[in-house]
């Protein structure tokens, strides 16, 4: 497995991600956002947590608009794959790739602790390590992970079983405890929870490398 | 010319933080406020000296950057 990680000013969980990615034996690719190609042969692009930009205007807006990110649209609909944490969401909704909108937590509060969470569907590529309905204990960070979107999407999300995760005890307000969601393909995960920062005993907990695991099953050339 | 650019969360989109400020204002004893919603102002200086074409502009950045449409409304001054 071939990632790439993309770098904005303000990324903060890149290399964390990159680390995830290591551990379940992929080569990383650290890609700067004013790079306008990505490097050959890549499988997945990860979009890591943090503040691009600063968040300035919206979180995660002034990337999505940034060359590479245009890269990476065309990246996901050649049929690559796609995982955006916490910011990493953000930028997606905001790119289009996801449906919906992520928008300040209902409490006003930024929310930093580990939140149980529910595997909704082992379905795709990002959760098949996992079970249907088990609860994985990932940490949150974040201060605009109230996620939204109108009553047709939500529905339409539901429907085609494309929540991934849910939370237990919500933290944010996001509309049906919704934490990640995939996109219509099943390769593009956006979630507001960090599972690579959950892969080590140190850090915690290791309920994230299920997630790195499965993806290398997948993208790892047979 | 000058383009003024207000965004505001959509009406029916709770605004948490107008909500907060308006239990602020009850604290400080304004009473009788009944709702806030708080947005942003983006003041932009365009080149374009044709009022239509700089509206049709500077919608075109609401559409594609300055707005969020899936929970923001904008609405466009010209001059």
């Amino acid at each position: 497995m071939h990632a790439g990680v993309i770098v904005f000013p303000g990324s903060n969980c890149d290399r964390d991600l990159a680390m995830a990615f290591e551990a379940a034996g992929a080569k990383v690719s650290m890609i700067w956002h004013k790079e306008t190609e990505l490097p050959a042969g890549l499988d997945i692009i990860g979009v890591p947590g943090g503040f691009s930009y600063g968040d300035y205007l919206r979180c995660g807006a002034i990337a999505a608009q940034s060359p590479i990110c245009r890269e990476m649209v065309r990246f996901a609909g050649r049929g690559g794959h796609v995982l955006g944490i916490c910011n990493g969401f953000q930028v997606l909704t905001e790119t289009g790739l996801l449906p919906g909108a992520l928008m300040r937590n209902a409490g006003l509060k930024f929310v930093c602790r580990t939140v149980t969470l529910r595997v909704e569907t082992a379905d795709s590529p990002f959760t098949r390590g996992y079970e249907e309905g088990q609860e994985v204990r990932l940490p949150v960070a974040h201060h605009d992970g109230n996620y939204t979107a109108g009553e047709a999407v939500l529905e339409r999300l539901e429907g085609e079983g494309r929540v991934a995760f849910r939370y237990f005890d919500n933290p944010n307000g996001s509309a049906n405890d919704i934490a990640g969601i995939l996109d219509e393909n099943r390769r593009v995960l956006g979630l507001m929870p960090h599972p690579e920062r959950a892969i080590d005993p140190l850090q915690g907990g290791t309920d994230g490398q299920a997630m790195f695991a499965a993806l290398a099953a997948v993208l790892e050339p047979a | 010319m000058k383009a003024r650019v207000q965004v505001m969360l959509r009406q029916g989109v709770l605004d948490p933080q107008g909500e907060a400020v308006r239990h602020a204002l009850a604290a400080l004893g304004f009473e009788g406020v009944e709702s806030v919603r708080q947005g942003k102002v983006i003041e932009l200086e365009l080149a374009e000296s044709d009022p239509a074409k700089a509206e049709a502009q500077v919608r075109e950045m609401c559409e594609k950057l300055l707005a969020n449409t899936v929970i923001e409304s904008y609405r466009v001054e010209i001059g």
